[in-house]
């Protein structure tokens, strides 16, 4: 298919040239050319209304939580505990008390590592990945196995980026103690049916723990309907603040739990002799948290929420399509991770041209892309590559974007190829 | 920034036909150079007639930087004593680091091809991964010459 034949989608329905003016870092030159940011996996851009709530708070309601009968302290309270509410809707969590605030989906896997996994391994014990993992989701595994002289299983996976379910029901088993799965890969946009994932893991008992870092940003997440036991995310990756992020865990699994953390905010009381934990959620959040952190990612969930997760979605699969379409009609790229079920990640790599020269010549030209292993180096060894250039697409996104992306591409290759 | 500054003609000829490319067995002395987050890895041997270096060649992969700097470098260095070589060290970091760089490019010869990576910061790790390589590389063979 030639590059003039890629049909261009129907857009109308959704305003994206309005919902760029919401973000105003979007609207500036880099290297002389208007910024095409593509690089949203790793960090997503904020619109003002995300800048302007922590603004606001800082502005007029700062002050500690849960301490004081003050009237500050009463409205940072309430807009801190205000934003859970609001995250419990967003994933539909049955009570805010399965909503723990953490820095982010690192924090909150290394949490239910040391906290539910570590007290419950024994020596032999299994946890199972897959090979498409994060590293934030394989080495606070590796930590815990190496704590409990437990260990570490992966389900392989194909050449197109799935996850090997047949070979899932063969290492789950007895000694199967918690199955951990990305939503979405972050490295090649794999959407994995955890559905069926999770499915079978209850029939053996096994409770899940889902990577949903790539996933919040981009679909609906309803944890119970997925019906796992744990499911982790971060903020910056879905318009709001870095520093911050969330665990929701499965009530009688999180009351079960012992504290991670020990500090104020997640006590009773304490002498001593005795400390008597905090109930939950506070039982995890020790010290003083990152307030408006908090405050900027419920903005960022109402602003998400007042476009709506299936138009964003809908959106950002013809941006993919079309961004597939037109990288393939580029002579030697090769896209890494072809998933019939993809997110709006395309991995790739050019031949003859390195990752980091793509890189740099995209800049040149104002793109933004990611380049090198993505912080999931076993992928990179399984498909043989050192690294790959990342484009990552949001709901901000364009077409012409894409257009920009793939000229810029046609300029490495004259340039190196 | 100009791209055409950075991938001058030299840098990709060298890219797509690196020098001196492959293994030298048995080497007298031989390091490797990884910069992880980029990927670039490469692997410098050299041999040694004395104090000099009489051959050297280089394997690996990575960007065209980090494969022409080190091309560049393998042919630079052939018939340099140490001492020659840690002059041709000091410039090239020069080059590469240094705006107002005071070096005399006669002395650089083609690896004044690489004073175009110092606009682009963060690419000057490419290309002195292989300078550093070949440091080490040289620090282990005089290793024997230890008084101790």
């Amino acid at each position: 298919m030639s590059a003039a034949s890629v049909p261009l989608p129907r857009t109308a329905n959704f305003d994206v040239a309005r919902i760029r003016r919401d973000f105003p870092i979007l609207d500036q030159q880099v290297n002389g050319k208007p910024l095409v940011y593509l690089d949203n996996a790793a960090s997503s851009q904020r619109p003002r209304a995300v800048i302007e709530a922590i603004d606001y708070y800082y502005e007029h309601d700062h002050a500690n939580v849960h301490r004081g009968v003050h009237t500050l302290s009463q409205r940072a309270t309430d807009a801190y505990e205000g934003a859970r509410e609001t995250i419990r809707g967003f994933i539909n969590a049955r009570s805010t008390r399965e909503v723990i605030y953490v820095r982010g989906t690192t924090e909150a896997i290394n949490l239910v590592a040391q906290s539910y996994a570590r007290p419950l391994l024994r020596p032999g014990d299994e946890i199972l990945i897959s090979a498409l993992e994060h590293h934030a989701n394989i080495v606070p595994w590796q930590l815990v196995c190496q704590q409990t002289g437990a260990q570490l299983k992966v389900i392989p996976i194909s050449q197109t980026g799935e996850v090997d379910f047949a070979a899932f029901e063969r290492l789950i088993g007895p000694r199967t103690r918690l199955l951990a799965l990305a939503h979405i890969s972050n490295a090649l946009g794999t959407i994995v049916p955890v559905e069926r994932f999770i499915a079978r893991a209850k029939e053996h008992n096994v409770p899940v723990l889902l990577d949903g870092a790539q996933a919040v940003p981009h679909s609906v997440v309803d944890v119970q309907a997925l019906d796992c036991d744990f499911y982790c995310f971060s903020a910056h990756k879905m318009i709001g603040p870095t520093g911050i992020g969330v665990l929701y865990g499965r009530e009688s699994l999180l009351e079960a739990m012992p504290p991670w953390q020990g500090g104020g905010d997640m006590i009773l009381s304490v002498t001593f002799e005795k400390t008597t934990y905090n109930q939950l959620p506070w039982k995890f959040e020790a010290g003083t948290p990152h307030i408006a952190g908090a405050i900027g990612l419920g903005a960022a969930i109402q602003y998400l929420q007042g476009i709506g997760m299936e138009r964003i979605a809908a959106y950002e699969h013809e941006l993919l399509q079309y961004a597939t379409a037109r990288l393939a009609c580029i002579p030697g790229l090769r896209i890494i991770g072809t998933s019939p079920q993809k997110a709006s990640v395309v991995s790739f790599t050019m031949a003859g041209i390195h990752p980091h020269d793509i890189g740099t010549i995209l800049d040149t030209e104002g793109v933004a892309v990611r380049t090198g292993h993505h912080c999931a180096m076993p992928v990179m060894d399984f498909f043989e590559v050192p690294a790959t250039a990342r484009a990552s697409l949001s709901f901000y996104n364009t077409f012409e974007e894409i257009d920009r992306l793939v000229a810029a591409l046609e300029h490495a290759r004259q340039l190196l190829g | 920034m100009d791209l055409k500054d950075l991938y001058r003609d030299v840098i990709v000829d060298h890219n797509r036909h690196p020098r001196n490319f492959g293994r030298l067995d048995p080497a007298d002395a031989h390091a490797d150079g990884y910069n992880p987050l980029c990927g670039d890895r490469l692997t410098i041997y050299v041999n040694l007639d004395g104090d000099r270096v009489s051959e050297a060649k280089f394997e690996g992969s990575g960007c065209a930087i980090s494969v022409a700097s080190a091309s560049l470098l393998t042919e630079a260095v052939k018939g340099k004593s140490r001492a020659q070589v840690q002059e041709l060290f000091d410039d090239v970091h020069t080059v590469l680091t240094q705006h107002d760089a005071n070096v005399d490019a006669s002395r650089l010869g083609k690896l004044a091809a690489l004073c175009g990576v110092r606009e682009f910061p963060a690419r000057v790790k490419c290309a002195s991964l292989c300078w550093h390589t070949l440091n080490a590389a040289l620090d282990r063979a005089t290793a024997p010459v230890s008084t101790e």
